[in-house]
């Protein structure tokens, strides 16, 4: 199991490949087999508006990275997709059920699960309590049966899941650690790997290489490119262009809250109004051949 | 000096009426504030409204004890659901001034010369405690002699009564923290975003430890209505809730066993000190005789606080608490 990630076969990669491949490159673009449709999202902050995306389809069994500069409303928006902002107007539609309005604890029940900027490890519980807290469906969760002692049968099964996940993530010496001993690295690949408790279909990473150490980021691209081969959609923002390329199917460019292009990754960053879009200027290079790092911003709207 | 005198004063406040009360209401808190992680600044609340739902129910509806009990757990679930609906979707300091400001809103209608009729204004309310004592096992004469103290059999039957509703009480504080229900508020009191988007209704789970929490608060309220005899608005002063926080701390916030610890030393000491003092005055000990007695009831106040710092100082997790846990947080 440990390895799983790193068979680098990539059937799924090619499936999706295939799939994307005769899409028109343009922003809004409908996909053979979405996952997610947005349609007319908005959301203002007090008169700032931070997304505004007219349509957006995300293809079932990919790895679609949203990218774009500072302030694009990326992170707002995988917070309204998600249910944890609620939007002034738009709905979208995941797995063909329209959760818009659906609060998020709905959501991550009906697989979306979500990772968060700035990691949410549960410093003060053991590693092992945080994977066993994302376990779904837990009798011992309701107050009776949790006094009457009825979830301990249960809790075996969640424990051998949470086990597997964490020697997958290479955690498991860690199990007994309280999560805030952990490095930031240690913990995106908890948080990631908790998530993975819930059974998602789709798995919505908000920026998971920022602050990982450069040795560990391998080892996280190899886990989200595993995600891809388990079945699961994976959404991340990411700053890196170098990660994008590495192992995204698709990329959806979002600037001043809309998305202004969209196509596999060499060509999105070849666009010009990408170009433009980052450096507010003419510039005529590859985003990765100016020597330019996107990464690691503290916050972002 | 008579020592077996303070001695004996120790012993009976740390396992006395007041130590029960205070004990039981640091539960509810322990429950609400140490593992979930909510501010609730209005424990007298409903503490008050265990004891005035006994006292009550018995006075002016003329229904036995057990009625009384019964409307009182009722009463603190609702208090509860009522505090709780709209405060608990917000930030946390949102339920702590609703709670505060509810708390004294109770108070002021229960003195109330409006509602004297039925509450009793400032007096409170009395005689109604027969039907609780009609109950009681012990003989008239099973008096309890600890030295110099007497424990008589009304008291004794309390204490018994309100120290296994201490230990029920904590039997259903330690199963509950250890299941995954604790798992997931211990989550929620950490970050509640993070345990929403594993797919949990944070929002019941906050009211479930609320209404818990307000339950043993009803129960520290009838102990004190049965134990005194009595209902008196200004028993359920703010002055209740922040004992009671003290207490916890005392013991260690998010510790099965810290509150029962924190009110057996708390009282012990409060009331150790009282006695302390006042005997030195009478023995006329250097520097304390210079005081009179009045003087001496708020250096008490004064030395409990001073104790209150430095434990914040130098044990700032309580006695039983986990300094591992304090540590992280700073990270």
């Amino acid at each position: 199991m440990p390895d799983s990630a790193s068979t680098s076969a990539m059937p799924k990669h090619e499936e999706a490949v295939r799939f994307l491949a005769d899409v028109p490159r343009e922003p809004g673009v409908p996909k053979p087999d979405p996952i997610l449709v947005a349609d007319g999202v908005h959301r203002n902050f007090g008169g700032l508006t931070a997304v505004d995306v007219k349509h957006v389809e995300i293809q079932r069994g990919s790895i679609t990275a949203l990218v774009g500069p500072n302030g694009a409303g990326k992170t707002t928006f995988f917070n309204l997709l998600t249910g944890f902002d609620t939007p002034d107007s738009g709905s979208w539609l995941f797995n063909g059920k329209d959760i818009a309005g659906v609060p998020s604890y709905r959501v991550a029940r009906m697989g979306m699960v979500r990772t968060f900027q700035l990691t949410k490890a549960l410093s003060k519980m053991t590693v092992i309590d945080n994977m066993r807290l994302g376990g779904t469906n837990q009798v011992g969760e309701r107050m009776l049966q949790a006094i009457l002692g009825l979830w301990r049968g249960q809790e075996k099964t969640i424990t051998a899941k949470a086990d597997e996940l964490l020697s997958r993530f290479k955690l498991f010496e860690k199990r007994e650690d309280f999560a805030g001993s952990l490095s930031g690295g240690q913990r995106k690949l908890l948080e990631m790997a908790r998530a993975l408790m819930t059974d998602p279909t789709m798995v919505m990473l908000d920026e998971p290489m920022a602050g990982v150490n450069p040795a560990l980021t391998q080892s996280l691209l190899e886990h989200i490119k595993g995600l891809r081969e388990d079945g699961m959609t994976v959404l991340f923002v990411e700053h890196d262009m170098d990660v994008v390329r590495d192992i995204s199917d698709w990329v959806i460019v979002m600037a001043q809250g809309q998305v202004i292009a969209e196509g596999p990754p060499d060509e999105v960053m070849r666009n010009e109004a990408v170009i433009s879009a980052y450096l507010g200027g003419h510039h005529d290079k590859a985003l990765t051949d100016t020597g330019v790092s996107f990464t690691q911003e503290s916050s972002d709207s | 000096m008579d020592w077996g005198y303070i001695f004996a004063v120790m012993v009976t406040s740390a396992f006395g009426l007041q130590a029960i009360v205070f004990g039981l209401a640091a539960i509810g808190i322990n429950v609400q504030f140490g593992y979930t992680g909510l501010l609730n600044f209005g424990q007298a609340a409903f503490m008050a409204v265990g004891g005035y739902a006994v006292a009550v129910t018995v006075v002016e509806l003329g229904l036995s004890f057990w009625w009384g009990v019964l409307f009182g757990l009722i009463g603190a679930v609702l208090l509860a659901l009522l505090l709780g609906v709209p405060t608990l979707r917000l930030r946390a300091d949102y339920l702590a001034i609703v709670t505060i400001a509810a708390a004294e809103i109770i108070r002021l209608i229960l003195r109330s010369v409006a509602f004297k009729e039925i509450f009793g204004g400032s007096d409170g309310k009395q005689a109604f405690a027969d039907g609780f004592f009609e109950l009681s096992f012990l003989s008239a004469d099973a008096d309890l002699r600890i030295g110099p103290a007497v424990v008589n059999d009304r008291q004794l039957f309390t204490y018994i009564v309100g120290w296994s509703l201490v230990a029920l009480a904590c039997l259903v504080v330690w199963l509950l923290v250890r299941s995954p229900w604790g798992r997931v508020v211990k989550g929620i009191r950490e970050d509640e975003d993070a345990v929403r988007s594993l797919g949990k209704n944070v929002f019941v789970y906050k009211m479930q430890a609320l209404v818990l929490g307000g339950i043993f608060g009803a129960l520290a309220g009838f102990v004190t209505a049965v134990g005194a005899q009595n209902v008196n608005p200004d028993s359920f002063k703010t002055d209740a809730t922040f004992f009671a926080y003290a207490i916890l701390i005392l013991g260690g916030a998010a510790r099965v066993f810290g509150p029962v610890l924190g009110t057996v030393i708390f009282w012990a000491l409060f009331q150790g000190t009282d006695v302390f003092l006042r005997e030195g005055i009478d023995a006329g000990l250097p520097i304390i005789s210079l005081m009179d007695g009045t003087q001496a009831a708020v250096l008490r106040v004064m030395l409990v606080g001073l104790g209150l710092m430095l434990l914040m100082i130098y044990r700032p997790q309580g006695i039983l608490g986990d300094r591992r846990e304090l540590a992280l947080d700073a990270r």
